[in-house]
């Protein structure tokens, strides 16, 4: 790859990057309330985006830049099995269907904030609470690191050499999002999202015909896999089960994630929601064709010193120079939105689940909000001196891990509103042998995501997730039983809300 | 309108939930792999494996945005 700086490309990205800075922080004026200093308001931008914010804001924060920059990068490498990316993103709206709107409105109507907030008002278990909420911040840390990741791909490929842009940007994004909360996300997002469409609609009509076609493309790529003697344009038989349950374990996970159900809580109402997961496969379109870039590194034939490079280098070869800064800028801006979210989210469970159910009970709303802006900041910076000083591997490491312990808080979050049967010690134990049983299974194959199933003669690789979740059910189920049968009624008959400060 | 229909119509409302048992076909069709791991018919380049998948989220949108509309609409 090209290394030297091209200006018209440089021109391009600083304008859009000054553009949403910029937005970034007039969005604190934007449908403004008498003030900012509440949770609801900073931290959910006052429960009232309607459909087409939260289209942009949700579609701008689930297909993150590590996702436009990572399928592609995994399809280029191994083929068919990178494309599992596609059903996941499909079967998730289902999913959202059905479950979020129901969510919605218990965090509506009670004030919750945090999926912590939801089960602690459903068990009224301080360690349940907390293991949510912990999960929650774990998982997202990492996310956020590889954002930056996605990130640092499109400014290297610009020919910036070294960490000071990553951290100027980071600097920045820190600040307008520590002084307007989701209000910036949100309209940075249409930018965001309006960008990644024009940059993936180019380069999915245009670059095919630079190949010779769509078939040209397939076929090259089948030669590549053939001449490496690895991957495949068709998905191996013993591949089968790790593909589906990788799709639907991932699709299950997806909204458990902090930052998914800040979009999801800062919705307006449950019709919002609904009208979402009609509109929001719209992403996963363009999300398919963008994974078939990896395809196209190999009809273009790309030298890469590192898989990551595969969506970049394209651009690079076979644009001109301002829209190859554009691209880069959208990508870049891509990191922006959900790394705000995601720091927003878990500045939420920090304030909520820690400071407020440890450290000061009675906090008031302008407090909470004061404690989360703060809490923002170290996350952020948190996530960036990962990126800076412990290898890639290792945010790499996490985030595979943080999709497997997210996946764990789902029957805790989500059984509660559907049946009254499960007690908080049930789940409790359930989700701690998914989360333990999970990473040890995980850590045992060499960090790996997949795991031999053996039973008898039957024998399949499976997602871990999946693995873990079926045990965490099981053993919740199991429990329950006996919870139930040697102790008296439990408190989860009703929702605990919260006091109120009017 | 249709929401004052359905609020006295009862019985029309239970009917249309059963259009909720549509969003368990994308599961069907995606995670059932033997069901289109195929090179052929290859449609405008694309094999079979890849244009299915692809088929299936314009499918999912339209069976959501039939489930969507046995809800009433509250904005």
């Amino acid at each position: 790859m090209k290394t030297e700086l091209d200006i018209p490309a440089l021109a391009v990205f600083i304008f859009f990057f000054a553009l949403v800075t910029i937005m970034g922080f007039v969005a604190s004026r934007w449908k403004r309330p008498k003030t900012l200093a509440s949770l609801d308001e900073w931290g959910l931008g006052g429960r009232q985006f309607g459909t087409w914010i939260t289209w942009f804001l949700v579609g701008g924060d689930f297909y993150t830049a590590y996702t436009v920059i990572a399928v592609p990068s995994l399809v280029y490498s191994v083929g068919a099995y990178g494309f599992f990316a596609l059903p996941y993103t499909i079967l998730v709206y289902p999913f959202v269907f059905m479950v979020m709107p129901k969510l919605w409105q218990v965090a509506k109507d009670n004030g919750y904030v945090t999926a912590a907030d939801v089960v602690h008002g459903r068990y009224a278990s301080r360690t349940l609470e907390a293991a949510v909420a912990i999960t929650g911040v774990v998982a997202t840390m990492p996310y956020i690191a590889l954002q930056l990741i996605g990130m640092a791909a499109a400014v290297k490929a610009l020919g910036f050499e070294g960490e000071w842009p990553l951290i100027a940007a980071f600097l920045v994004l820190a600040l307008y999002t520590y002084s307007s909360g989701l209000r910036a996300p949100a309209l940075i997002a249409f930018v965001k999202d309006i960008m990644i469409y024009i940059a993936v609609i180019a380069a999915v009509s245009y670059i095919p015909g630079k190949l010779g076609g769509y078939a040209a493309v397939f076929t090259a790529a089948d030669e590549a896999f053939k001449a490496k003697g690895s991957g495949s344009i068709l998905l191996q038989p013993s591949q089968y089960v790790a593909y589906a349950t990788l799709a639907l374990g991932s699709a299950l996970a997806a909204f458990m994630y902090p930052h998914t159900l800040t979009g999801i809580f800062a919705s307006k109402s449950a019709t919002t929601i609904r009208k979402n997961a009609v509109l929001l496969p719209a992403y996963t379109l363009m999300l398919g064709l963008l994974a078939l870039l990896g395809y196209m590194g190999h009809a273009a034939h790309l030298k890469l010193a590192s898989n990551n490079d595969v969506v970049p280098a394209l651009f690079q070869n076979l644009f001109p120079g301002w829209f190859a800064g554009f691209a880069f800028a959208a990508i870049a801006i891509g990191a922006l939105v959900p790394a705000a979210v995601m720091s927003i989210g878990a500045a939420n469970l920090f304030t909520r689940n820690f400071w407020k159910a440890y450290v000061n009970p009675n906090v008031t709303h302008a407090q909470e909000a004061g404690v989360a802006k703060i809490a923002s900041l170290v996350v952020k910076v948190g996530a960036l001196l990962v990126i800076i000083y412990l290898p890639t591997q290792f945010a790499l490491d996490l985030q595979l891990l943080g999709g497997l312990w997210i996946l764990q808080t789902l029957p805790a979050l989500i059984f509660g509103l559907f049946t009254r049967w499960f007690t908080a010690p049930a789940l409790l134990a359930g989700w701690a042998v998914g989360l333990f049983g999970g990473t040890y299974l995980t850590w045992m194959d060499g960090l790996k995501p997949l795991h031999l199933l053996s039973v008898g003669s039957w024998s399949a690789t499976v997602y871990v997730g999946i693995i873990a979740l079926v045990a965490n059910i099981v053993v919740a189920a199991i429990v329950n039983v006996i919870v139930r049968r040697t102790s008296g009624p439990f408190a989860s008959d009703t929702w605990v809300g919260l006091p109120t400060e009017k | 309108m249709t929401r004052e229909i359905r609020a006295a119509t009862g019985e029309a409302l239970i009917m249309n939930r059963h259009y909720l048992w549509l969003l368990l076909l994308p599961f069907v069709g995606l995670l059932w792999i033997p069901l289109y791991n195929f090179k052929d018919p290859v449609l405008l380049g694309f094999p079979f494996f890849y244009w299915y998948q692809l088929a299936w989220v314009p499918v999912t949108a339209v069976l959501t945005w039939i489930a969507y509309r046995t809800y009433p609409h509250e904005d």
